[in-house]
């Protein structure tokens, strides 16, 4: 019996280990090795044009030259602006489409469509639109806003204090139809019921939005916060198409300098250092997620 | 009541103000996009264009030096192949972390999990010399392969896998049934609307994706449409009606099949962040 069922234990870790051997390998070769050569990596001066040889042991160095480096201090800060800007904002939009939708109004599912068509369409390719409507002198938007009278529109993505702002706007269009479907998922899991007791009590819209809807709908919040606070940091594409960084560094992030350290200055040893100053951030946001999980992700 | 019915219709009125005036950027793109150069900046807009020019624009687009069809073609291949090994290769590695018990199961799982929190860009660069060296740089094998494998995959079906009784896959072993045929003819039709979603997510995810195939692609026939799509934009300089019509091409397609399967996308997404 003994010996059958040491058997059968070492058939099943064979059987296991076949199982997960696919996803393992691609575990292994594109996650777990790659973090620990960046960890490697962010201790080094090395140009990776140059070479192997090329690679050399500078000790902390690179983490000194973050407090110094202006691209890195901008983007670090833009990266806070833009989650604590949109972040917000996206789940309030969100969350008063969905109830509207929900029941408050004709043809809602249509509108829901419209809403959502943004978030399907690439990101590339609606910079690219975005970029002429924001043209600065005869773009539509600016045109339009001279004709309502405001004499000396903003350049948008072509100034200093206009450049990150416009982005967020993109991205609060682009993705505010995602926010609403996931609210609008998660209203369906409030029972009518106590809607009706509330009305039966004579409490208005608003009151019952206030009272019932956000509390009940907490653990959605609080998944699309989080879910959010992630994606934010991830930003990239539009940097990259529709302003590279600029004007100046004013609307670099980290997602788009790492990149532009790697692959426009193939600086790959300060990339990584780069890279692991936006991890420390993630990290810090992580844990704060985990104090407040208990207290709003309750089911 | 009346005073109700008044609010519906205000509510109503304004939401699809809102809505209408979420769709406009890509109404004018489609406008522009069968407009004369000359014509692109005229104000007030005309929605409507005073000459057609759709048809040069797109033999412009689409027959130049820009091989929008190939571009086409690329992406097609990569989105299908990465969807379908992603989605595979998580429902094997799903099954394996949650209905096959062996030592050290849960500890491996716990440092896939732990990874989650790494930001893409730690990575990114290593991958990239990675690539390189295994001679996988500027192929499309190497793109999906890369693109293939995703711990939110895994997470998302061991989920769904985890909520199947314990009793059925045992049942079945006692019938004398395998782990593959319990994997195959039990398990995964159970979580059929989980793979629907991580399939649904991932295709968009794909197809959408720019980073990476700017990264890891090279060459320009290997170009996805969102490369093409972009190398377009930032080489026909001010030529704008094309590049609405390059936006358009890059678009349309994809929203056109959104809207035939809207549905299922939609309930997609949301089942996928109820249950991630």
């Amino acid at each position: 019996m003994g010996k059958k069922s040491k058997k059968r234990t070492q058939k099943e870790f064979l059987v296991g280990i076949g199982f997960i051997l696919p996803s393992l390998c691609g575990f292994i070769v594109f996650t777990f090795i790659p973090v620990l050569i960046s960890l490697f990596l962010s201790f080094t001066k090395w140009n990776f044009m140059e070479g192997w040889s090329a690679i050399k042991f500078t000790g902390l160095t690179n983490y000194i030259r973050l407090f110094t480096d202006e691209w890195f201090l901008n983007s670090y800060k833009n990266n806070i602006l833009f989650t604590a800007i949109t972040v917000p904002i996206l789940i309030a939009l969100g969350m008063v489409m969905a109830s509207v939708l929900n029941k408050y109004i004709w043809g809602g599912s249509i509108v829901r469509t419209m809403i959502f068509i943004p978030y399907i369409a690439s990101v590339v390719a609606v910079c690219a639109v975005w970029m002429v409507l924001l043209q600065p002198n005869y773009g539509p938007v600016n045109q339009f806003l001279r004709m309502i009278g405001i004499k000396n529109p903003p350049g948008w993505l072509a100034d200093f204090k206009w450049s990150l702002p416009s982005i967020m706007i993109i991205y609060i269009w682009q993705q505010v139809g995602y926010y609403s479907i996931v609210f609008l998922a998660g209203l369906k899991g409030v029972p009518e019921d106590v809607y009706e007791a509330a009305r039966v009590d004579g409490a208005s819209s608003i009151r019952q939005f206030f009272s019932i809807t956000i509390p009940l709908i907490s653990p959605t919040t609080f998944f699309l916060t989080i879910m959010g606070i992630i994606g934010s940091f991830k930003v990239f594409d539009q940097i990259s198409v529709l302003t590279q960084g600029g004007p100046g560094s004013s609307s670099s992030v980290m997602a788009y300098y790492v990149y532009r350290t790697a692959f426009d200055y193939y600086e790959m040893g300060y990339a990584n250092t780069l890279a692991w100053a936006l991890f420390v951030l993630v990290f810090v946001v992580t844990l704060i997620q985990w104090k407040l999980q208990d207290r709003f992700a309750v089911e | 009541m009346k005073q109700k019915m008044f609010t519906k219709v205000i509510l109503t009125v304004v939401f699809w103000a809102v809505g209408l005036s979420m769709l406009m950027p890509l109404i004018w793109m489609i406008s522009t996009a069968c407009k004369v150069e000359a014509d692109v900046f005229n104000f007030p807009i005309q929605w409507v264009p005073r000459r057609w020019n759709l048809i040069n624009n797109l033999k412009e687009v689409w027959g130049g030096d820009y091989n929008f069809g190939l571009y086409y073609l690329n992406s097609i291949k990569v989105t299908i192949f990465a969807t379908f090994f992603q989605v595979f290769v998580s429902a094997m590695g799903a099954y394996g972390f949650s209905k096959v018990k062996f030592p050290g199961r849960d500890k491996i799982f716990l440092v896939y999990l732990a990874t989650m929190m790494i930001p893409p860009q730690v990575t990114i660069v290593s991958q990239f010399i990675i690539m390189r060296n295994i001679g996988l740089y500027n192929t499309h094998m190497g793109l999906i392969m890369m693109l293939a494998f995703s711990v939110y995959g895994v997470f998302l079906l061991r989920q769904a896998m985890m909520a199947i009784p314990e009793s059925l896959s045992e049942s079945a072993k006692i019938d004398g049934a395998g782990h593959m045929t319990v994997f195959f003819s039990i398990i995964l039709p159970m979580v059929k609307p989980s793979l629907a979603t991580l399939a649904t997510l991932k295709f968009v995810w794909t197809w959408n994706d720019y980073q990476a195939p700017l990264v890891f692609l090279n060459n320009r026939d290997l170009y996805t449409i969102q490369l093409g799509m972009k190398q377009f934009a930032s080489e026909s300089g001010s030529y704008y009606s094309l590049i609405m019509t390059a936006a358009v091409s890059a678009i349309l397609p994809l929203v056109i099949v959104f809207l035939f399967c809207q549905r299922f996308v939609v309930d997609g997404i949301a089942t996928g962040a109820v249950k991630g």
